[in-house]
């Protein structure tokens, strides 16, 4: 089981794609998806790979995705 | 608009939230930065520094000047104050010294803080005065256009200097350590762990510290100059930055496409202004100085 989750706000989200470039583990991907804004957001596309980390969440300008680890 | 979507194979717990919203006011997100513009990214640095400090907040306050990177004076979820341009630092100086046990953080852009406001920078440096200065450094005047700063480098192309720029520019961890600075650092937005660290060291620094963030301005700043968007800017900064702590600042100008050199510069401990002031005044009153009171009760 993933060590930690990721959680993304798609319609806040402008499609930069600095938490798919940055994540350590390659669990996202900019999904091919618009959202209301015309905007590709970011998908989990290896889930069981995020260690929680919140790199992803440093990086986003937008603050709309971040991680966390699960509370064991 | 602020919930989260779920289409992710796993379980997400209900209580979960990004830990820079309580620093943010959410009703005005989304925010008017650009796809692509790093001073969402720094803010994210700041909030972390924030949170790792366990500064209390009530006693932190934000001051920026005009521009895109003034804004955060507008975002931040703290007692905030968004001045007239250049005149953040001035404005900082004298919040900090009528209530002194608030911790002043001055967050703006080079512009801001350098053309407009340059002679408020070297002379809040030489006093020591107990700000923590954050600056944005985009290269640019971006929220009026991209225009030429102080900061542009050597060739770029600007909205003024649409033959390239050739007056020399400003190597601001160098103008901060010769005007007095305790503290000088520089990052780029690509640093978030170390700026974030940065950050925290400057929150239990006494005296006049200094950050400056490299960060990108795809809009105004790299379009015109063929250098991508905001994602190139970052694997720009990745792939020429060099760490280098100590470095002699002088050694630390940036070029339009060369070297990148970051690190902490500067960390020395000097007097600050109200302990100078307070000495001074001690010397020459003797019991007869006494401390005005205009602490305020907010
Ligand atoms: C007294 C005054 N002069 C000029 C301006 C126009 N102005 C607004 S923002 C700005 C420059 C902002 O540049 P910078 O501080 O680098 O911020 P950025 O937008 O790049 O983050 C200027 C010249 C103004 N608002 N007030
Ligand atoms: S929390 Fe870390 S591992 Fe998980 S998606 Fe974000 S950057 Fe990747
Ligand atoms: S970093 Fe934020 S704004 Fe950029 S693609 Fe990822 S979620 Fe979207
Ligand atoms: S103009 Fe440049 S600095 Fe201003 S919000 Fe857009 S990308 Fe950011
Ligand atoms: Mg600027």
């Amino acid at each position: 089981m993933a060590k930690g989750f990721v959680a993304i706000t798609v319609e806040r989200c402008k499609g930069c794609g600095f938490c798919v470039e940055f994540c350590p583990t390659h669990v996202l991907a900019l999904s091919s998806a618009f959202n209301s804004k015309g905007y590709h957001a970011p998908h989990v596309v290896a889930g069981e790979k995020c260690s929680g980390c919140d790199l992803c969440g440093m990086y986003c300008p937008d603050f709309a995705i971040f991680g966390a680890r699960y509370a064991r | 608009m602020n919930q989260v979507t779920l289409e992710i194979p796993y379980e997400i717990p209900v209580d979960a939230h990004n830990p820079v919203e309580p620093f943010l006011r959410m009703d005005r997100m989304p925010h008017i930065w650009c796809p692509g513009c790093g001073i969402g990214t720094t803010v994210n640095c700041f909030t972390r520094a924030l949170l790792d400090s366990k500064a209390n907040l009530d006693k932190v306050a934000v001051v920026s000047g005009i521009g895109c990177t003034g804004r955060v004076a507008g975002y931040a979820n703290l007692d905030s104050f968004h001045t007239t341009h250049g005149r953040a630092l001035p404005f900082a100086t004298g919040l900090k010294l009528a209530n002194p046990e608030l911790q002043v953080v001055v967050y703006s852009g080079d512009g801001d803080l350098f053309a407009i406001g340059g002679n408020h920078f070297i002379h809040a440096a030489r006093r020591n005065m107990d700000l923590k200065v954050i600056c944005v450094n985009n290269l640019t005047y971006a929220m009026t256009g991209g225009q030429t700063a102080p900061t542009t480098p050597d060739h770029v192309i600007s909205a003024t200097s649409p033959y390239g720029v050739f007056e020399p520019s400003f190597n601001l961890v160098a103008l901060a350590e010769a005007a007095g600075a305790s503290y000088v650092a520089r990052w780029t937005t690509y640093h978030v762990k170390q700026l974030s660290r940065s950050m925290e060291e400057v929150l239990s620094k006494k005296g006049f510290c200094f950050i400056e963030v490299l960060s990108p301005c795809p809009t105004l700043y790299q379009r015109r100059n063929k250098m991508g968007d905001g994602l190139d800017a970052m694997k720009f900064y990745k792939q020429v930055s060099k760490i280098r702590h100590g470095a002699p600042t002088s050694e630390c100008a940036l070029t339009k496409s060369g070297e990148i050199v970051v690190g902490k510069f500067v960390d020395r401990d000097r007097p600050d202004y109200l302990e100078l002031l307070r000495g001074q005044m001690t010397e020459s009153l003797g019991d007869r100085y006494a401390e005005p009171e205009v602490s305020c009760s907010c």
